[in-house]
């Protein structure tokens, strides 16, 4: 298979893109037959759970492996010298927007976030815009995109996305506002690196399509575990929780549910794949979508491991703004939908 | 040849350092391999992302793991 895709990438996309197809229009087909070839009895608790994972799994992660192929190359076409080039010069508000959507297609890895950090600084980005930056690559993803996707349909993915980026753009607006320079650790302003140091390069085709599989290979080959193992629990609530269980402590009447959500969520580390087949078997026993939203984010786009990482150039009271900041946003995102839908 | 491996200690920085000293054995390269992991002197390289890769005080790359291929030519390249 390596052997394959290192001699001809393309010839190999032309050869798996068509299986890719097959296989995804017969998923509901094969979900059945392995139901019957179990044996199964029809419309017990069980055979509903098991229904449910050996369907969901595998189009869950067909679904994901294509995505993140497809990001992987697009990805190529920005690096993080290139965004800070367009960062460069722009204004408070213009740069959290662009900043914001920067930040999704941006190769990023919150291990990077400190690199980053100081370079968009050093050269100058305002930090508002920084953070608007730090705020979107971890949220909005292209493992829960797909997953809101294949499990909740386009509609919430979308609003996912968009809210999202209401909160990047706002939040990282407001801490520009704030004046925290002076929270920033003095060592960070001393630096002066040199800027021009790697060299830019013109990726081929080829390595374009290469770094679509190496993406597979790692992220979908991080994931996986996570994924069947977040499917397998949606699955048996899926079966065995009863209908509207979930109304009284995640519904809409509870008015306290939203904050308690994100107050959880925030120091709660998963990634996008474990959390939203949970999530979205909680939904379907009577949690609203906002209190679901707003989980969802403050698990995925807050994270622990990120914020001790940014410790080491940020001092504490700038911590406690950006993790304030941002919870506020999500609890505010999660309200206004339970009170729209 | 002086290699820095630019890391403070996420996989990706753990699997460059692997395969540099993997060529650099099997190819026989006697390579000058050292680990940086202080952060401002990683800072001083001007990278955006880890791992970054450095040849004899030029950096090669950032926030990957280049393939053996490119990783070959960038080691033998400037020893010839």
């Amino acid at each position: 298979m390596k052997k394959f895709i290192e001699e001809s990438p393309l010839g190999t996309v032309a050869v798996l893109l068509p299986l890719w197809i097959i296989l995804y229009a017969m998923l509901q087909t094969i979900a059945d037959g392995i139901i019957s070839a179990t044996g199964l009895p029809q419309g017990e608790r069980l055979t509903e759970a098991v229904r449910f994972f050996v369907f969901e799994a595998p189009k869950v992660l067909l679904l994901l492996t294509l995505v993140v192929f497809a990001v992987g190359i697009v990805r190529t076409y920005f690096s993080p010298e290139r965004t800070r080039k367009m960062l460069g010069g722009k204004s408070l508000f213009g740069g959290n927007i662009l900043a914001s959507m920067l930040g999704i297609v941006t190769p990023f890895c919150s291990c990077s976030a400190v690199p980053l950090f100081i370079g968009f600084v050093e050269t100058g980005i305002p930090l508002g815009v920084t953070f608007s930056f730090l705020i979107a690559a971890p949220m909005i993803n292209e493992v829960a995109v797909v997953l809101l996707f294949g499990l909740f349909g386009w509609e919430t993915a979308l609003l996912y996305v968009v809210t999202g980026l209401i909160i990047a753009i706002t939040a990282g607006y407001i801490i520009g506002r704030l004046n925290v320079e002076r929270f920033v650790e003095d060592w960070v302003y001393q630096i002066h690196a040199n800027t021009a140091m790697l060299e830019e390069t013109n990726p081929s085709l080829r390595d374009r399509i290469q770094s679509g599989y190496d993406a597979v290979k790692d992220i979908v080959g991080r994931v996986w575990p996570y994924l069947l193992a977040g499917i397998a629990v949606g699955a048996g609530i899926h079966g065995y929780v009863p209908e509207n269980f979930m109304a009284s402590l995640m519904g809409k009447s509870a008015w306290w549910s939203v904050p308690v959500a994100v107050l959880i969520g925030v120091p709660l580390y998963s990634n996008a794949a474990g959390i939203i087949p949970i999530v979205h078997a909680l939904l379907e026993k009577g949690a609203s979508l906002g209190t679901t939203l707003a989980f969802m984010m403050s698990v995925i786009g807050l994270s622990l491991p990120e914020t001790i990482i940014l410790r080491k150039v940020l001092k504490m009271p700038l911590i406690f703004i950006f993790v304030g900041v941002v919870a506020v946003g999500i609890i505010i995102v999660g309200y206004v939908f339970n009170f729209v839908f | 040849m002086k290699v820095r491996i630019l890391g403070t200690g996420c996989s990706k920085c753990k699997a460059l350092e692997q395969k540099i000293r993997l060529l650099d054995s099997t190819h026989h390269l006697n390579l000058d391999i050292e680990k940086v992991t202080d952060l401002r002197e990683i800072m001083n390289y001007g990278i955006l992302a880890t791992p970054g890769l450095v040849i004899d005080g030029v950096v090669k790359s950032a926030g990957s793991v280049p393939n053996d291929e490119k990783l070959l030519t960038w080691l033998k390249g400037i020893q010839q």
